[in-house]
């Protein structure tokens, strides 16, 4: 885990401090204020608060119904809110004709993928380039294909989302998403529709990422990933912050009893 | 000898055919204008009930149910023969094109709705998480897939506005129905009807097949 700090810190130069505590210090890129959210009369969010500095790997924990992804979700608002704000790079996060601009500073890979079936895997990563960033056609599907180059499956590049495994699949969708150069990434889930067999690879190409200094909020049940990757694990309950730590004390002696009961129930299966 | 000589009279439809050609060239522009006018309205009346103003939806929707309750030759009717009233004076073709038009608008929206909502939530997501325009997420991801969904059921609403054409016969529109009659009683023996018949089934029967065709080869791209 040390290492990993340091790792992070030589990319970065002025963010070792930050390392130190669990809470981030220096301009966060991300800030939640006073987040509230009802769905009828279950509270998904009750008050989030919530800060992620530059570069920083956060991981979200919690059991299924805690507001992980409805969090996450509210970031790029994919999901309304009640009350409450989001300021992503000092820029608030609300409905009208800046949205788009802010949500493509914001790449996200979700649960299912979401590829585009009816394009192929290096149409699908070249396409928001293309139309958002302008870029002309040929120089978008040469950076296409150092991105899917990257994340190991360049020789997929002509191939249709459905010929692909979902591990492949996940891997495309990372792809899309950088391809925006994205100064955050947001992972709702990223391996829990795959096959056992696959998740180590999706993984894989995150941790890698999570080393090239990008901000990453990743909501995720794979304990290890948090353990090995995450500078700073959250977690929620009832739409509540429950805990923030570091991943070695939260995983070694979690504070709270409520986490404490969701690692043994995790841990120990 | 004599049905022959009645119902499949060479001579009588070989005399009839340049009058039938030209019944069946008006037929086709008829067609095909308000196909296409249709399938213009219709995209515009699914995008306004889906994604337009809340508060004007219920209008849309009371376009939609009105057109497709109303039989298309009563609207025809009011269209040619009740409008002049208030000074609004269209040819036959031209208000033949008005009422299949409207008509058909109201069935395209409705099948182009159903197509969209097809479509999962998560293009919708995948298209604006990566800051897509509105135009370019219906343009490049949405309505490429609809399209697929709603070739077969489009198919056969352009069948019907096809079929409906042979109305505006009654609004004294020469199309291929009406110069038929014509020819028919001209010759004083029906071999006419029976020959814009014969070119009607000519112009759907590949239509009709193609929609069973393509419902085929759609069901299994998606397996």
């Amino acid at each position: 885990m040390q290492t990993k700090n340091m790792q992070a810190g030589d990319i970065q130069a002025g963010e070792t401090g930050r390392a130190a505590s669990a809470a981030p210090a220096g301009r966060p890129i991300i800030a939640i204020r006073d987040l509230r959210k009802m769905y009828g009369s279950f509270c998904a969010l009750s008050g989030i608060n919530l800060d992620v500095a530059e570069g920083e790997v956060v991981v979200l924990l919690g059991p299924s119904g805690s507001g992980k992804s409805t969090l996450i979700r509210c970031i790029n608002l994919l999901e309304t809110y009640d009350s409450g704000t989001v300021t992503v790079d000092d820029v608030a996060v609300r409905p009208g004709p800046n949205l788009a601009a802010v949500r493509s500073e914001v790449g996200m890979v979700f649960q299912s993928f979401n590829l585009f079936p009816h394009m192929t895997v290096l149409r699908n990563v070249a396409l928001a380039p293309i139309r958002v960033r302008k870029l002309a056609p040929k120089a978008a599907e040469e950076r296409a294909m150092e991105l899917l180059t990257r994340v190991g499956i360049a020789e997929q590049a002509g191939k249709f989302p459905g010929q692909l495994s979902g591990g492949q699949q996940q891997r495309v969708a990372i792809a899309r998403a950088l391809a925006m150069e994205p100064k955050i990434l947001l992972f709702d889930e990223p391996t829990s529709a795959l096959d056992p067999e696959m998740v180590g690879e999706v993984l894989d190409v995150m941790q890698s990422l999570a080393r090239t200094g990008v901000t990453m909020v990743v909501v995720t049940h794979e304990m290890g990933f948090a353990r090995r990757v995450a500078d700073r694990v959250i977690f929620m309950e009832r739409g509540q912050i429950v805990e923030e730590a570091k991943p070695d004390a939260f995983f070694s002696a979690p504070r709270e009893e409520r986490a404490r009961a969701f690692l043994q129930a995790v841990l120990n299966h | 000898m004599d049905l022959i000589d009645t119902f499949f009279n060479g001579r009588v439809l070989w005399d009839a055919l340049p009058l039938l050609l030209m019944g069946l060239g008006t037929t086709l522009s008829l067609g095909i204008l308000s196909i296409v006018l249709g399938l213009i309205g219709g995209l515009a009346l699914a995008l306004l009930r889906l994604y337009g103003p809340p508060a004007l939806s219920g209008l849309w929707v009371l376009y939609i149910d009105l057109f497709r309750a109303i039989p298309i030759l009563v609207l025809l009717v009011i269209v040619y023969y009740a409008l002049p009233f208030v000074g609004i004076r269209l040819s036959p073709f031209a208000s033949a094109t008005t009422a299949l038009s409207l008509v058909s608008a109201a069935y395209s929206a409705e099948i182009l709705r159903a197509g969209i909502q097809a479509i999962p939530r998560g293009q919708f997501e995948a298209s604006q998480a990566l800051g897509l325009s509105y135009w370019s997420m219906m343009g490049d991801i949405v309505l490429p897939q609809a399209v697929r969904i709603v070739i077969p059921p489009m198919t056969s609403n352009c069948i019907n506005v096809m079929k409906d054409t042979a109305l505006a016969s009654v609004v004294a529109m020469p199309d291929l129905l009406k110069q038929a009659t014509q020819a028919q009683a001209l010759a004083a023996n029906p071999t006419p009807l029976i020959g814009a018949a014969a070119l009607y089934v000519l112009l759907l029967l590949p239509m009709v097949r193609a929609v069973g065709t393509l419902e085929r080869h759609f069901a299994k791209e998606r397996r």
